[in-house]
């Protein structure tokens, strides 16, 4: 994994290059129990997914526009097995949009968000040396790669990787090729990597919190990561003993998820039966709700720390979003069945589920409520970070709005199976929570390495993306509105109702494939900055949290003396003092 | 660089960071059975027609190892207890027996697992010896996972109580907290399997 190499670069504190002289560089860079390194091994790792997982939505993005069209010279690339003269499998297509979302979800973001972000910032922003345990969470990490491993040679067995969606219903997912065996395997060392990065969370921000710090007086971006770590805990066991149960049916002959009688090419399955399909969406969407969640919260901690810091002002009501939150981890635990209408489950359930729901929505609501209204009177400073944060609030309202519709029974039925549900979850995870993630790379880059990156690459990256991601995703909200199936490998061109909204698929693909033009000038600054971007001082934002106590880059064991938290983590331009920003580790 | 509060206690929140750990694992544990006992009662619930336990499986032989397990999990309280009293030698028998006692529990599984398939008796078989290889396979691991562990402290481990004897009696007794978690899922595998 490479890595880069202005965490070693010279920095401001001389005991920092000292300490480094002892590791040699496996221990450095590779096994390294710190927790910026591994924070930044997850990023990178996470980061390279996220790309690679874009670029497997590009191919299936060709055939949805162009079905059954020969793509140019990659279709060769590929292979007769994949796209024979360059024309996409169904099956290939299934591989595609299968991986695509588990990659996304639980390669990219979530690494990148929690592994990244979480471990990276949290125990500088509570002013510890490092996690409660430093080897736990190089374990983490390594079972993260092992699972990521997995998931990328599943493409390479016969049959191809898994193609059953990142869900795996069953019984489909059950007589699946070998793909879905690898796909369950590399969900085990997920899930357990997941397990121990939460409870190393957890652990941490309640014991190694700095003198002073105090529960209410935590950047909203470290309580975000604390719930969010309750929630990987207490929500992926069960999608654990689902897995073992689909290992079983698959390897071990059981019917856990087989029903008795099923007929599969015309032929009755020679196994036990009396099994539950249900049983597998139940224990898989008791995780994936609480999983939403887990893609949502970071992403609204890291807006918020931006959104104070560039408005130069305190947050609007910090304590009612913690207990938004709060209450909003809770309730992810109980609505994961909105997920599974469809499945006719009866107005009883239905009723209960719709309500919880709707009552989820208020906190969501409440948080993205007072993040706009920090905004009102302040002097707004728009650099990169805070041009993506603020993006984030509007583009996450349409991906949230749109969520209504669906948390209702009878709305939600005609629009389930179509592009609508595509569109509404693509805007709370892409420009939403992706977006926000950029922010926290411009935002925290400095830290890391101490330079900026280069604001003038930073603007074309934000405007090209802000202008792509709406023109992907608004375009499948009116072909999921026509009633075009998200399951169709032409894209719905085979039924005449799609007809008049099918050119817009081709509007949608040329927004993915320009957008990725544009993610080029981010990968250029983020390499170029690391030795030629703009020098920084410890506290180039002159934000308030504690991080910016640290050195930048901060040495093993971050803090020169152990930094003490004397108030709020936003109190910036406060009466009478003598700058407009008063920062915790001040007295 | 040392993490504070890895041996001696936080003021306010009066724990040692293990201590939460270990408590923080035992939750997920519980929602991983969990799943798997609400799994198997909507099986069940859901089932044209479910065979008693007592019919196919060995109660007898459940019974003792309930037994074991209970017993190991006293010797793992006393293995505990003798480090917090500074009586290293104690610890070593108490320790060794806790091991030897999961030993026994997993020859006997062996036996119960071997006379089954040798009756033609597989997973694949029906729903129930499904969910039973399933919970019981599982639960054995988590046995081999503890008994491991002990074993560490029992052997090379146990050097770090010439060098940190407090820290050590910490560790033994979060190995213990997990032995004990394993025997209470056991205790609830027996009814639920065997029994009902």
């Amino acid at each position: 994994m490479s890595h880069p190499d202005a965490v070693a670069s010279p920095g401001p504190s001389v005991a920092h290059e000292v300490h480094h002289e002892a590791l040699g560089f496996w221990r450095r860079y590779v096994f390294s129990t710190d927790h910026k390194v591994i924070g930044i091994q997850y990023a990178i790792t996470g980061l390279l997914f996220l790309l690679f997982g874009f670029t497997l939505m590009m191919l299936m993005r060709w055939q949805l526009a162009y079905p059954g069209s020969a793509l140019p010279w990659l279709g060769k690339i590929l292979g007769d097995t994949r796209m024979p003269g360059g024309t996409m499998l169904p099956e290939f297509y299934n591989e595609l949009g299968a991986m695509h979302g588990t990659i996304m979800v639980f390669l990219g973001v979530v690494p990148l968000a929690v592994g990244g972000f979480g471990n990276f910032v949290v125990p500088l922003q509570i002013g510890a040396q490092d996690m409660a345990f430093p080897r736990l969470n190089m374990a983490s990490y390594w079972f993260f790669f092992l699972g990521g491993v997995t998931m990328l040679a599943s493409f390479l067995v016969p049959g191809g990787a898994a193609q059953s969606g990142w869900t795996s219903y069953a019984p489909l997912s059950v007589i699946a090729g070998t793909g879905q065996t690898m796909w369950l395997i590399g969900m085990i060392f997920l899930i357990t990597s997941s397990l121990l990065g939460a409870i190393n969370f957890i652990t941490t921000i309640i014991q190694l919190r700095a003198k002073g710090l105090t529960f209410m007086r935590f950047p909203f971006f470290v309580w975000t990561q604390f719930v969010t770590a309750f929630l990987l805990l207490m929500a992926f066991p069960p999608l654990e003993a689902a897995a073992v149960m689909q290992l079983m049916d698959r390897l071990a002959g059981t019917s856990f998820f087989l029903p008795s009688g099923l007929v599969v090419s015309g032929q009755v399955l020679n196994h036990a039966g009396g099994g539950n399909p249900l049983l597998w969406q139940h224990l898989f969407w008791f995780l994936a709700h609480p999983e939403v969640y887990v893609l949502i919260l970071p992403a609204m901690g890291i807006v918020a720390e931006i959104i104070a810091n560039n408005t130069r002002k305190p947050l609007w009501g910090y304590r009612s979003m913690v207990y938004s939150l709060v209450f909003l981890g809770f309730m992810s635990f109980i609505v994961w069945a909105h997920h599974m209408f469809m499945t006719g489950m009866g107005t009883a359930m239905a009723a209960f589920f719709q309500t919880t729901t709707m009552i989820i929505s208020i906190p969501s609501v409440v948080i993205l409520t007072a993040l706009i209204i920090s905004l009102w009177g302040g002097s707004i400073r728009f650099n990169t970070p805070m041009l993506f944060a603020l993006s984030f609030l509007p583009m996450f309202g349409i991906g949230g709005l749109t969520g209504l519709p669906l948390g209702l029974n009878v709305a939600d039925i005609p629009l389930h199976d179509t592009y609508y549900v595509i569109a509404h979850f693509h805007y709370v995870v892409a420009p939403g929570t992706i977006f926000a993630l950029f922010a926290g790379i411009y935002y925290w880059y400095p830290k890391a390495t101490g330079r900026k990156m280069n604001e003038t690459l930073g603007i074309i990256h934000w405007i090209g993306s802000l202008i792509c991601m709406n023109v992907v995703f608004m375009p499948m909200f009116l072909v999921g509105l026509a009633g075009v199936s998200r399951r169709l490998y032409d894209g719905g061109a085979g039924y005449a109702f799609a007809q008049p909204v099918l050119h817009l698929n081709a509007v949608s693909s040329w927004g993915a494939w320009i957008m990725a033009l544009f993610q080029i000038p981010f990968i250029f600054n983020f390499f170029w900055s690391i030795r030629k971007g703009e020098k920084t001082g410890q506290n180039p934002w002159q934000a308030t949290t504690l991080e910016w106590a640290a050195p930048s880059p901060p040495p093993h064991g971050n803090f020169a003396t152990a930094p003490e938290a004397y108030r709020g983590p936003y109190e910036y331009s406060v009466p009478g003092a003598a700058k407009d920003f008063s920062p915790q580790f001040e007295a | 660089m040392d993490i504070p509060y890895t041996v001696e206690i936080r003021r306010d929140t009066g724990l040692t960071n293990g201590k939460i750990g270990i408590w923080l694992f035992l939750a997920s544990e519980v929602m991983l059975f969990g799943a798997l006992f609400a799994s198997y009662i909507l099986i069940r619930t859901g089932a044209a027609s479910w065979p008693r336990g007592d019919t196919i499986l060995n109660v007898p032989l459940a019974t003792i190892n309930t037994i074991v397990l209970i017993t190991s999990s006293v010797t793992m309280v006393m293995a505990w207890a003798s480090l917090k009293r500074g009586r290293f030698g104690t610890f070593r028998m108490y320790m060794g027996g806790t091991i030897l006692l999961g030993a026994v529990f997993l020859v006997i599984k062996f036996f119960e697992y071997s006379h089954k398939f040798e009756t033609g008796l597989f997973p694949s078989t029906n729903n129930f010896l499904a969910i039973y290889f399933t919970l019981t396979g599982l639960h054995g691991i988590h046995v081999m996972g503890g008994m491991a562990v002990n074993a560490y402290f029992w052997g090379p481990g146990a050097k770090q109580w010439k060098t940190n004897p407090e820290w050590f009696t910490n560790r033994v007794e979060h190995s213990g907290l997990f032995w004990h978690f394993v025997d209470l899922v056991w205790i609830f595998l027996f009814p639920t399997l065997y029994l009902l």
